[in-house]
């Protein structure tokens, strides 16, 4: 194994790396004999896959890919100079519509940074509601990788299916936090709310719903030949060009190489919980949709064990520095009025230092990297996207495949283009 | 009526990152909240990445930088490191010992360039178009030196302190077009 | 059985085809036309971010968008009669943007989804367009962050209920493409009070 072929700067390289009009010359240039089957092809933004306003810039001869470009940006929201006007407390509103397929996650990476730099532990039933929604908030994300990849490959009704579970997932996310997506559940010093009541009989009802269909996904697709030819072999990558172009996540772990921050570096409570780390063998787009649905399965399990393991106590850190009051202590106290008022429009003042935290989501790893300058806001908030960085193995993956298994690969990558361009 | 005042908001106690004094790969470096932090000039840099990846820091994580022309007050850095403008940060990671080893590299406003990573982790690829497309700091000897966010012909860097984060127009103007 | 849509011309017994006394219903062509428009409207894929997942959630199985004739998301703009501007618009997304619309057959319509697109939302910022309709004309918002599959609807329908009292030939004349237009693809003065930077690009 060698990751020779990730590192080549020149013409052999997989990657495309001329500029628009540079390509647009190359593209009209029909006076060169040699480059008659050479095209430049053009795929997007606005195209029909289902991963948002991506954009690729493909050099074909025939139906090859040779040198690919992935042209981003076009959703870029200056979400990281958002974050130096916003307080602490608004930057997890902020982060959690970058990825907003796992958007707890943000908020979770988001929060930990924040407590490191405040120097707060969260109580411990705090930790463990925030490990119990971040493994729903993966089954959800996955469920909806399992219905992109679907129709993405053809298979429409896996797209209906997806869809059909995640909205069952999301029932319970609005339950808990009042939204469907975009929770901002998860703050600097606990969560927002604590689970309601007869949240465990709720939990296992969905997860006894899930189960079943999971094995029925496997029926529709896993052992089905059609789906193995259009997966198995396509889109191969080896651990070393993973490493070598940063990889992380289920892209990394689909080359067979057992990497995973909740087991490597557990963060939360997971040395507390028993789960598995998925690998792959081969590093194709089947290992890493197999990769996908089986963490589903062990995101189940570690969901049952928070739900038996869960402590009792706050669900958030009763510091007046960092916390609310309660809500209805505002209709009887002005103090506590005026406390609310502060925290919310001034914010808090976080010393001076800069931390980095990471977690696991869906993606990969998902950090977020803060320089305080002693002030309520950020001076520099920037959060490490685990899918801008796989999208460089794009190229790799598609060269000297067919640009009808390009959009497989692409759904394989499984990018998120609101954190890809953030 | 009741009395105005307002509550008490106590300073907790906190860690401030305090530089330690130690060498490694012939640069000072420090501990800054629970990693080795390295503190490098750029003509050090390339040769301390080098050594670092040699030493089986396998796969770069991150790579960023941050602006500190409006940082009130001075940065914690060891004694003997010359603060510029910009610093670029890199995170890289060992994965056979799991430790995390962190770089920042002094790139100065007059001059902001820097020596690419990309023959020890092509990774830096598009990291380093980032950077380069929000705060200018070009890479010498980086394969593709050009915008990835923003549009190729965008003026300025947004990240850059002295880049006022709203009042733009749209940049729109080809009203009409052939149907 | 009543026909929605040809009113009062349409009111027939409910008894199956015995009802006609005679085979054929009155009614004027207007009437007629914007019906037939406002039960088959199909819209375009135009997910950007957040909403466009609510969008496909409005589409899939629970909601079931087919309910009102338009499960066709078309990938091909020429195909399509409604654009959901499901999500935020970068100032490098405007000009596809106002391409795609431009692309499309009259009549056609714009739902802006969410707050992003309506009006920038929260990210009042260098790269993000504050409002949509700075690109082009929008028949309906539909507020939330992100609307949730409800509004989405309720912004369907809202716009059913549009084509449906709409006059057939009126919007050729305001939003019509090239020359005559108004209110679209022009540079438009950001309308939360920033005074800065309005330089035209040319």
């Amino acid at each position: 194994m060698t990751a020779e072929r990730v590192m080549r700067r020149g013409d052999d390289s997989a990657v495309l790396r001329l500029s628009e009009a540079e390509a647009a010359r190359i593209g009209g240039d029909t006076a060169d004999p040699a480059d008659d089957e050479r095209v430049m092809l053009n795929m997007g933004p606005a195209h029909p896959s289902t991963h948002g306003v991506l954009r690729l810039m493909l050099e074909m001869e025939g139906e090859t890919v040779l040198r690919s470009k992935p042209v981003i940006g076009y959703l870029h929201t200056g979400m990281e100079k958002q974050g130096e006007n916003l307080t602490y407390l608004q930057g997890c509103t902020n982060v959690t519509r970058m990825d907003y397929a796992s958007p707890l996650f943000s908020e979770l990476a988001f929060s930990l940074t924040t407590e490191k730099l405040l120097g707060i532990e969260v109580p411990e039933r705090a930790t463990w509601i925030r490990m119990l929604m971040c493994e729903l908030n993966r089954i959800s994300s996955h469920l909806l990788f399992l219905a992109t990849n679907g129709i993405d490959l053809g298979a429409v009704s896996m797209m209906i299916y997806g869809w059909r579970e995640r909205e069952e997932v999301l029932r319970f996310f609005e339950k808990v936090t009042g939204l469907r997506m975009n929770h901002n559940y998860i703050r600097p010093g606990g969560v927002a709310a604590d689970l309601h009541d007869g949240w465990q009989g709720d939990l296992r009802e969905l997860l006894e719903l899930i189960e079943p269909r999971l094995d029925e996904y496997e029926t529709l697709m896993t052992g089905q030949p059609i789906w193995r030819e259009r997966l198995q072999g396509v889109g191969a990558i080896n651990a070393d060009e993973a490493i070598a172009l940063s990889a992380t996540g289920p892209l990394l772990r689909s080359t067979g190489y057992a990497w995973d921050l909740r087991r490597d570096e557990p963060y939360l409570a997971y040395d507390e919980v028993d789960f598995d780390v998925i690998v792959g063998t081969y590093g194709d787009c089947y290992d890493r949709y197999a990769i996908r649905i089986n963490e589903i399965r062990e995101s189940m399990k570690i969901v049952l064990q928070a739900i038996d393991k869960m402590p009792g106590g706050d669900y958030r850190l009763q510091d007046k520095k960092v916390t609310p009051p309660p809500r209805i202590r505002l209709d009887e106290s002005m103090e506590a009025l005026i406390h609310h008022f502060k925290i919310f429009t001034e914010g808090y003042k976080v010393p001076k230092g800069e931390a980095y935290a990471a977690v696991e989501s869906p993606r990969g790893e998902l950090g977020v990297y803060i320089v305080s300058d002693g002030s309520s806001t950020p001076y520099r908030m920037r959060v490490r996207p685990p899918s801008f960085i796989n999208l460089q193995t794009l190229p790799h993956l598609m060269r000297g495949g067919l640009i009808a298994d390009g959009v497989a690969i692409i759904s394989s990558v499984d990018p998120i283009l609101g954190e890809v361009d953030r | 009526m009741p009395e105005l005042t307002e509550p008490e908001m106590t300073e907790p106690e906190l860690t401030k990152p305090e530089p330690a004094e130690s060498v490694r790969y012939g640069v000072s470096a420090s501990e800054i909240s629970s990693q080795t932090v390295l503190f490098v000039t750029v003509d050090e840099y390339l040769e301390v990445a080098a050594a670092a990846r040699d030493d089986g820091f396998d796969q770069l994580i991150d790579l960023t930088a941050v602006d500190y022309l409006s940082y009130p007050g001075a940065r914690a850095r060891p004694v003997d490191v010359q603060p510029e403008r910009f610093e670029v940060v890199v995170q890289l990671i060992d994965h056979t010992s799991g430790e995390r080893l962190g770089l920042r590299v002094q790139v100065p406003a007059t001059e902001p360039t820097a020596p690419s990573l990309f023959d020890l982790w092509p990774g830096c690829e598009n990291l380093e178009r980032e950077v380069f497309d929000m705060f200018g700091i070009e890479f010498t000897e980086h394969p593709d030196m050009s915008r990835i966010l923003m549009p190729e012909d965008w003026i300025g860097h947004p990240l850059r302190k002295d880049f006022a984060v709203g009042d733009v127009p749209v940049q729109f103007s080809e009203a009409s077009a052939p149907r | 059985m009543r026909i929605p849509g040809l009113g009062k011309a349409a009111e027939i017994a409910d008894d199956g085809l015995a009802g006609l006394e005679h085979n054929f219903i009155t009614s004027n062509v207007e009437a007629l036309v914007n019906w037939a428009r406002m039960r088959s409207c199909w819209p375009a894929t135009f997910g950007l971010a957040c909403c466009a997942f609510e969008m496909m959630a409005a589409g899939a199985a629970h909601y079931d968008l087919g309910r009102y004739g338009m499960e066709v998301f078309r990938a091909s703009p020429r195909q399509a009669d409604l654009m959901i501007v499901a999500g935020r618009v970068s100032q490098k997304m405007a000009p596809v943007l106002r391409q795609v619309y431009d692309q499309m057959m009259e009549p056609k319509w714009v739902i802006s989804m969410g707050v992003c697109a309506s009006s920038g939302g929260m990210f009042n910022n260098y790269a993000i367009v504050q409002g949509i309709d700075q690109v082009v004309p929008v028949d309906v918002y539909a507020p939330g962050c992100p609307p949730g599959p409800e509004t989405l609807m309720h912004a369907i329908l809202t716009l059913h209920d549009k084509i449906h009292t709409g006059e057939l030939l009126k919007r050729r004349e305001t939003t019509g493409t090239g020359e005559t237009a108004t209110g679209a693809g022009i540079m438009v003065q950001q309308r939360d009070g920033q005074t800065a930077g309005l330089a035209i690009r040319s």
